[in-house]
């Protein structure tokens, strides 16, 4: 089997080559007896799988409507206007349906948030006092109490607004944890080194799940009798402690890839540690792990949905709650597909994101 | 078990104090001697010392908290009877079995969805990564969209669509499906024939073991004679007769038995054969297929990292592409693949712990199910991570050991 080592995006065509259909054809598809055989097997696979797909999720699917056309055409055909009836019980749970519109106001500021701080040219002392006045925005209008708003508790809170809320404190309170962790893990000093060694494996050993359990059983265990932290925060403080055992090794990466001259030159400057760490040391690490860090975000944003196992209802929870109805249970897949594709769009996106962010550092290293 | 008397409680506040001082003593110190060697003890004392005061204030709460709600600790419970039924195990197990016995039925099933997550995952990785690179227009853009479509998508999330697919789309059980005679699918799970059991087949499995064993060792002695001699014995073919012929031979030295147990709808259930619940092919399917992703993406990145120079070499030899993917792209790209494939095991191991989700009786869902049995939190969650703990440095050390017999001796 011929395998193209440099990858299709640098072949370029000789000069001269056939540039129309067949000539593309014969090159890429019909190159040789094997390729022509696995083109034909691939043809195969779209001839039996998309046409049917089509059938069921198009073409005899209903649209519009009500619940008696969706029973009309079940098992042949997708029932879309599930999504319709339930969308707002889906992305915003058991949020009260009068009120939605201040979750609704609270992922569009927190997104606006998460997209300007993905252009570097925002990279200023003002993006964090944006952040903070965002926070502040964010939790009054989840929580209000005040401003007239009334108060919501968290355990109404759901859909889309609490994926999001608890993966990007996960990543954001997570961070100074990571740092700590990892260059506790580098440190002089043998016991700092064994403890942070010591807490990232074992995080890193044990899935997500069993920290969630820890987090909503034994936390309760943990606190003096009388004093009580909601399920939420809870199952949050279980994924920042996960999420810092990964995000450690993430900066370890960036610690041990940069140059040991750097180091040495703080050294030879005179300047103590934490001047060390912090004027030299970190800022140039912390900028070589951006794109790996978006993929821990993305990790992260996937694995909240966990967080259904312990009784929360995140966007993909609330999917099983509005499913939960008898008379649309057996249009389950249909809400499923829905969450699907809202996640598969944020982290296809986000993957985009860290591709691009990668290529700039590259030609940034090439000048 | 620890006393549980008033007395033993008190012993803990003191202990608080004591440790706050060191800790205030510590840092103290550190902030004003120069020295530096004390200077650093003198911090990872302070570590030590905010530490313990931390778990000793966390223990003592959970006892006082235990006591009160009148839970028991320790763990007397893995010996009594655990009083519900699992609804697949690979080794006997009734309701009158131990809590004990619970755990390792849930801990041999998460192995055993695991272990064939990590062989599926493997095959469907390296075959898709392998075919994302070829030179075929079409194959390349459904290997990329296969990796793009099931890496973005929350892996419970997969679980749950393979569920609702089995249990929603296939027919109900007096219906099932039988796209070959003999074999029934239904929402209730996959039935099949398997052989009626025959000193023919035991032979025939033992043979196949001793096949496989000869074939490592035939392949091993052709190896250290090529390298000797440079004689190249057909190595492959020697294999394949081996693996094939020696349970073949078994078998019918065994008395040829051609017995099968066919599985027949009777009354309520299908009778004879056996079957996959769909529970066990929902969290095995999910998790192999969104993992192969994954290692289709190490597979890819290994074989680009192979040098170029490599290739052309073998082309310039004359050896065909197949025997320069088979003899020297592979096994330079196997080193680079390897680290990260590692991770995507711990991972797929790890992530069958989301079974709890579905109901396929792992580790972690028969844990659960003795937790709210018991209400022995602590004890049973220590035991799901210590035993995840093990598994996954034993895997690490596994595939560390193996990494190290590939890696290239320099001179």
């Amino acid at each position: 089997m011929a395998i193209e080592m440099t990858g299709p995006a640098t072949m370029a065509a000789p000069a001269g080559a056939p540039r129309d259909v067949i000539g593309w054809l014969r090159e890429n598809l019909f190159s040789s007896p094997l390729n022509s055989v696995l083109t034909l097997i691939s043809f195969g696979l779209i001839v039996l799988v998309v046409p049917p797909l089509v059938r069921w999720g198009i073409l005899n699917a209903v649209w519009t409507g009500g619940l008696e056309r969706c029973k009309a055409v079940q098992g042949t055909g997708a029932c879309w206007i599930f999504i319709a009836e339930k969308y707002r019980l889906i992305l915003f749970g058991l949020y009260p349906f009068k009120e939605q519109w201040r979750p609704l106001l609270m992922t569009v500021v927190l997104i606006a948030l998460l997209a300007a701080s993905m252009n570097r040219a925002f990279w200023r002392p003002w993006l964090g006092l944006a952040w903070l006045l965002g926070y502040l925005a964010m939790g009054i209008l989840m929580w209000g109490g005040i401003f007239g708003l009334a108060f919501e508790d968290t355990d109404k809170w759901g859909g889309l607004p609490l994926t999001l809320i608890l993966s990007v404190n996960a990543i954001a309170f997570s961070f100074p944890l990571a740092i700590a962790l990892a260059l506790g893990r580098r440190s002089d000093l043998p016991v700092i080194r064994m403890i942070c060694t010591g807490f990232i494996e074992l995080v890193r050993g044990v899935p997500l799940i069993s920290v969630l359990f820890m987090a909503s059983l034994m936390i309760p265990l943990f606190l003096p009798a009388g004093v009580d932290i909601n399920k939420l925060l809870r199952a949050q403080a279980g994924i920042i402690l996960f999420t810092g055992a990964y995000v450690a090794e993430v900066i370890r990466g960036g610690l041990q890839a940069l140059p040991k001259g750097q180091i040495e030159a703080a050294d030879s400057l005179g300047l103590g540690y934490w001047q060390k760490t912090g004027f030299v040391v970190l800022p140039q690490a912390l900028s070589l792990v951006i794109p790996p860090m978006v993929n821990s975000f993305i990790a992260t944003f996937k694995d909240t949905s966990l967080v259904i196992i312990i009784g929360l209802f995140d966007l993909f929870g609330s999917a099983r709650l509005a499913a939960n109805d008898p008379a649309w249970r057996p249009f389950y897949v249909e809400g499923l597909l829905f969450v699907a594709l809202i996640y598969f769009v944020s982290c296809f996106s986000l993957a985009r994101y860290s591709r691009y962010v990668e290529r700039l550092a590259r030609q940034g290293d090439q000048r | 078990m620890l006393p549980l008397t008033t007395g033993y409680f008190a012993g803990y506040q003191p202990m608080q104090v004591l440790f706050g001082l060191f800790a205030a003593a510590a840092l103290t110190g550190a902030i004003l001697i120069k020295d530096r060697n004390l200077k650093g003890m003198l911090w990872e004392a302070l570590a030590v010392s905010l530490i313990l005061m931390l778990g000793t204030y966390l223990a003592h709460n959970t006892i006082v908290n235990l006591a009160n709600r009148k839970i028991a600790t320790g763990f007397d419970f893995l010996d009594r009877e655990a009083r519900f039924e699992i609804s697949e195990s690979l080794i006997p197990y009734s309701a009158a079995s131990t809590y004990g016995r619970a755990m390792l039925v849930g801990f041999l099933n998460t192995l055993k969805v695991s272990i064939l997550g990590i062989i599926l995952a493997t095959i469907l990785g390296v075959g898709i990564g392998i075919l994302s690179l070829t030179r075929n227009w079409l194959v390349r853009q459904l290997a990329g969209g296969y990796v793009h479509f099931l890496r973005n998508i929350p892996v419970l999330l997969h679980i749950f669509l393979w569920y609702t697919a089995i249990t929603n789309l296939l027919p109900p059980l007096r219906q099932a499906l039988s796209p070959v005679p003999g074999i029934y699918l239904s929402q209730r799970g996959f039935f099949y024939p398997v052989p009626e059991p025959a000193t023919g087949w035991t032979a025939a499995l033992y043979g196949l073991i001793a096949g496989v064993v000869l074939a490592v060792a035939a392949t091993r002695v052709a190896r250290l004679r090529q390298d000797r001699t440079g004689e190249i014995l057909p190595t492959g073919l020697v294999a394949i007769l081996l693996v094939i012929g020696v349970p073949l031979i078994a078998w019918l030295v065994g008395g040829a038995p051609t017995a099968f147990s066919v599985p027949a709808l009777k009354g309520f259930n299908f009778e004879g054969g056996t079957s996959i619940s769909p529970e066990f092919f929902a969290v095995f399917g999910a998790l192999s297929v969104y993992t192969s992703a994954y290692i289709a993406e190490n597979t890819r990145a290994g074989i680009l990292a192979v040098s170029r120079g490599q290739i052309e070499a073998g082309r310039t030899l004359g050896l065909s592409e197949g025997v320069i993917l088979r003899q020297i792209i592979l096994p330079q790209a196997l080193r680079v693949i390897l680290p990260p494939t590692t991770n995507q095991y711990l991972n797929l191991t790890k992530n069958s712990s989301l079974s709890v989700a579905v109901g396929y009786p792992d580790l972690v869902s028969i844990s659960n199910t003795t937790l709210n049995q018991t209400g022995q939190a602590v004890e049973c969650i220590s035991i799901i991570m210590l035993v995840y703990l093990a598994t996954s440095l034993a895997t690490s050390a596994l595939m560390n050991w193996y990494n190290r017999s590939i890696k290239v001796v320099e001179r």
